[in-house]
């Protein structure tokens, strides 16, 4: 079959590679219908993920028929439509009894490597680091689903694939982000970054009835689509974010504070910025915290921030002290993708809303390795690229 | 690789070179103006080495290097009117140093001209009619207001003071 296989620091290449097959009772092998780049390929496409291999297949965003299953794999059946969580879940380790799912026990197949570098194991991922399992990807034909009779979400004939694909990332990242605010009525919500994510996360802000969504990023065209959304705007490279915030708010700064940006956050005229750019350069540092930083300090004292955006290691000069005494909450994590999935596909069948307002390139599996840079350097307008293999 | 790749290659190139030079001339600006023919512009050239040092931070930090490597052909125009006046004297190496600086400052124009061209060929589009949500974000806020944030993500009431004191 075919597939989009990394290689190495920006190289991507579609490849041909073996078909999966059924490795484990309870897995299922489903013909993928289609799938998306997400924010988070762009980690390992730039390399700033350890623990990445030559020949891994990519992709964690993925939908399709469900093509054949193992014996123990029950309660899915061949023919059936299914979106894949990216978060590869047994269903009933303490974690996942808890909803926790991103953070279940016997998913990762790499749990030993896992429990040395975090301490404790996470859940393995789709197309992901070999940290969490290194299980190949779902952009590519075919897809082998671990824990299949868990690791999946059924969904009508009557939604398309666009409708209803990000129920297997953005939409319940974007959904939980803004839940991890337990969004108060008279609340202002700041949303850095205005990526897919940030998208998801700012309409999430709106139907949990926060007063204010205010969102922040750079570029012209997402931050038009996050005015579409209802979001106050704030361009960081023509105005003063702090600033700007604490005019929206009274001088007091937003009671919560969203960060999906993760651990590329582009430098701004800022000093800890180019900072950070340096220290990476030399790779003192692996993460760019600049985000955080912003954040931590704009936030209204008592205030959360809750921290969607992706970072891989080691952050430098975070002002915790600030933190700890102005009593922040912290919230972040890999989405209990499986957590919400059914409330909110039930809000897509309800007209709530609908996701794929979010695309912006339709292509095949040929044009992945290009589609990456364009969606990396937001060429032409990209905000998000769905792949019909 | 691509046209604009190479565009930004060379600009972060020019980065680096701007760093390099700058500390050269921030720390050895007395054995560079007996090289140049410039005895008594020490400070002038070690000036030169801090612009040079902040123009390359800009040009490595910034999202769009364009504006800075525009700054480095102005600075370039300085180093050449300088340099010309070290061109007289018996001893230095002012006319080499002359034709050098004239050859990155060709390098500086290329390369800024073509990031500026860069910038113009991308047209914006407006994503104003991508609400994703049925009605209008006024007439959606609280739509999902039958959502009842779990027990494990409600944050302390203690840590409400704006909510719960209203
Ligand atoms: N927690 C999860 O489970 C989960 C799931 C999906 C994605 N993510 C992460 O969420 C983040 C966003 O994903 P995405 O798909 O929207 O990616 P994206 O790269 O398209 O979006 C990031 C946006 O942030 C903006 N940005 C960069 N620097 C900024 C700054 N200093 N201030 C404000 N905005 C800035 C960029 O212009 C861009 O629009 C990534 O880190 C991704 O890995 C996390
Ligand atoms: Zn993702
Ligand atoms: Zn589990």
């Amino acid at each position: 079959m075919r597939a989009l296989v990394w290689h190495g620091k920006q190289d991507i290449r579609c490849d041909n590679v073996p078909d999966p097959r059924i490795e484990q009772p309870r897995d299922a092998i489903i013909k993928v219908t289609s799938c998306a780049i997400c924010g988070s390929d762009l980690h390992l496409y730039d390399n700033f993920m350890p623990g990445m291999k030559n020949g891994d297949i990519m992709g964690h965003e993925t939908m399709g028929i469900v093509e054949e299953v193992g014996p123990d794999c029950r309660g899915l059946k061949k023919g059936d439509r299914v979106v894949i969580p990216f978060t590869i879940i047994c269903g009933d380790c303490d974690q996942c009894k808890r909803g926790n799912f991103s953070v279940c026990e016997r998913s990762n197949r790499n749990k030993d490597m896992a429990d040395k570098v975090f301490g404790h194991t996470t859940a393995g991922l789709f197309g992901y680091t070999h940290l969490t399992g290194g299980y190949p990807g779902g952009q590519a034909e075919y897809l082998r689903v671990p824990f299949a009779d868990k690791t999946h979400i059924k969904v009508p004939q009557s939604l398309t694939d666009e409708q209803v694909l990000f129920l297997s990332d953005i939409f319940p990242t974007g959904w939980q982000a803004a839940v991890q605010c337990d969004i108060q009525p008279e609340d202002t919500v700041a949303i850095w970054g205005c990526g897919p994510v940030g998208q998801m996360a700012i309409r999430s802000a709106i139907l949990l009835g926060a007063r204010q969504v205010i969102a922040i990023d750079c570029v012209p065209e997402r931050l038009s689509m996050a005015a579409a959304g209802g979001a106050t705007t704030i361009n960081f490279e023509t105005e003063s974010t702090v600033e700007r915030l604490n005019e929206l708010t009274k001088g007091k700064g937003p009671e919560k504070c969203i960060d999906c940006v993760g651990l590329e956050a582009h430098a701004t005229a800022t000093l800890d910025s180019i900072y950070d750019r340096a220290k990476q350069a030399v790779m003192l540092e692996t993460d760019r915290p600049h985000v955080l930083r912003e954040m931590m300090y704009v936030c209204r004292p008592a205030g959360v921030l809750s921290i969607p955006g992706v970072y891989g290691g080691l952050v430098d000069k975070i002002p915790f002290g600030m933190a700890m005494n102005k009593g922040l909450t912290f919230r972040m994590g890999q989405t209990h993708v499986n957590r919400w999935s059914d409330d909110l596909l039930r809000r897509i069948e309800q007209g709530q809303i609908d996701p794929s307002f979010v695309i912006t390139h339709r292509i095949g599996l040929e044009q992945g390795p290009e589609m990456y840079k364009t969606f990396r350097d937001k060429l032409d307008s990209c905000i998000k690229v769905v792949i019909r293999p | 690789m691509r046209r604009a790749d190479r565009t930004l290659g060379v600009a972060r190139g020019l980065g680096w070179f701007s760093i390099g030079l700058g500390v050269v001339e921030l720390l050895a600006p007395r054995a560079l103006a007996r090289g140049l023919g410039l005895r008594g512009q020490e400070g002038l050239i070690a000036g030169y080495g801090a612009r040079e040092i902040a123009t390359g931070i800009g040009i490595l930090a910034s999202r769009d290097p364009t504006p800075w490597i525009w700054g480095r052909v102005a600075g370039d125009a300085l180093d050449l009117g300088t340099l010309a006046t070290g061109l007289g004297r018996r001893r230095g190496g002012a006319g080499v140093a002359l034709a050098a600086v004239a050859g990155v400052t060709l390098l500086d124009v290329l390369c800024a001209r073509a990031l500026s061209s860069r910038r113009e060929r991308q047209p914006v589009r407006s994503f104003a009619d991508r609400r994703g949500m049925p009605k209008t974000p006024g007439q959606m806020r609280g739509a999902a207001s039958d959502f009842e944030v779990p027990k494990d993500f409600r944050i302390p009431e203690a840590l409400r003071p704006w909510t719960s004191a209203a």
